[in-house]
């Protein structure tokens, strides 16, 4: 089977600064992938090269054995770790903006998960609260039918209620045929939804593997991983 | 449903334990039909593949089985159920049994303690089951 998502050797340097390190990376299709790093380790970089955004110094990127480029980015969905509305936008605006662009976009889709998340169309984007931003931004993403679900931080701002409610969305709404690739710093709370993991820091992979052959492995949570390999480093 | 999920533990055999739960205590009946792979992970807010894995596990036991078409259905043999209940149970006294030993007490003591603990509470009084500690 073609990986959904290959990364060979994958370095990247913003100026004498080191993003990531001779990563390799192999996402196969239905599943739900967690990277898992602290803030600098490398992530969003990931994530944007994965998403085609950004070019790697060396190494190369395949999406479906392909290139990343006009017909990857057709089917990558990605959410970046910030909010990009203009200010001018409505919430339906954004999403209008989104069915432009993506020939995949799903309305009826769309239209359930603003319900989910008791977003309005005509609220305007950029006075959304934190938590309230990215449960749009979530819906941007989860409103196409992609084959690869790139979401960067999706957690990130928000209480511990509305990372439920995020969560939810995210189980009850990702296409099961299709992967997603979570990045975050906050574990426990997410933990239970992903097949695999993968750690890096410093912009290189630590570890990797299977959630439940981890725990099962190690007697102990992923959280209680990520804090023990990370005070190693 | 609900669990409350023990992140420590391998999600699957948590999940696999509740539903062997809902068997034993009668909320699921033999030949009943199991919640879909989907309808569970919405409700339980968990990977499909991770249900998926309950499943087969469940399957490979005997505790269920899927009849194509139709879905998954609980197990219809009394003794398998039967069985399931004695694996229960015999977990829960490995663990309280180790639990004790870790306590310092010997299998004499054990003993004594269970058969008072269990004969004081179908008198409805509280026993003397701390008598015995020294």
């Amino acid at each position: 089977m073609v990986p959904l998502l290959e990364l060979q050797s994958v370095s990247k340097a913003y100026g004498k600064k080191t993003a990531l390190l001779d990563l390799s990376l192999s996402v196969e299709p239905g599943r739900i992938v967690g990277l898992l790093g602290s803030n600098g380790s490398g992530k969003s970089t990931l994530m944007q090269i994965a998403a085609g955004l950004l070019h790697p110094d060396s190494g190369s990127v395949r999406i479906r054995g392909q290139l990343p480029g006009v017909r990857t980015k057709a089917a990558v969905s990605f959410m970046p770790d910030r909010p990009q509305f203009e200010s001018w936008m409505s919430i339906g605006d954004a999403l209008d903006f989104q069915r432009d662009f993506f020939a995949d976009y799903d309305a009826d889709k769309a239209r359930r998960m603003l319900d989910f998340m008791k977003l309005s169309r005509r609220d305007k984007a950029v006075s959304l609260s934190k938590g309230m931003g990215e449960r749009l931004q979530l819906t941007l993403a989860l409103s196409r039918k992609a084959s690869l679900y790139l979401l960067d931080e999706p957690i990130g701002g928000v209480d511990p209620v509305a990372r439920d409610h995020i969560l939810d969305a995210l189980v009850e709404f990702y296409e099961e045929e299709s992967s997603v690739v979570v990045s975050t710093h906050l574990i426990s709370d997410i933990e239970r939804i992903f097949d695999e993991i993968v750690m890096i820091q410093g912009g290189s992979v630590i570890m990797q593997g299977d959630a439940e052959q981890l725990r099962m492995a190690s007697g102990k949570s992923i959280d209680q991983l990520f804090k023990e390999v990370y005070a190693e480093c | 449903m609900t669990i409350e999920f023990d992140n420590n533990l391998p999600i699957y055999l948590q999940i696999m334990n509740y539903i062997k739960l809902q068997i034993v205590t009668g909320k699921l009946g033999p030949g009943e039909k199991i919640p879909s792979v989907r309808e569970l992970a919405s409700e339980l807010k968990i990977n499909p593949n991770t249900i998926q894995r309950t499943f087969q596990e469940l399957e490979r036991e005997g505790v269920a089985e899927s009849r194509r078409g139709l879905g998954r259905f609980v197990t219809s043999e009394d003794e398998k159920i039967m069985s399931i209940k004695k694996e229960m149970a015999s977990d829960l006294l490995d663990r309280f049994i180790g639990g004790m030993r870790e306590l310092g007490f010997d299998n004499e003591n054990i003993v004594k303690i269970v058969t008072e603990s269990v004969e004081g509470g179908r008198s409805g009084g509280g026993g003397d089951a701390h008598g015995t500690l020294a």
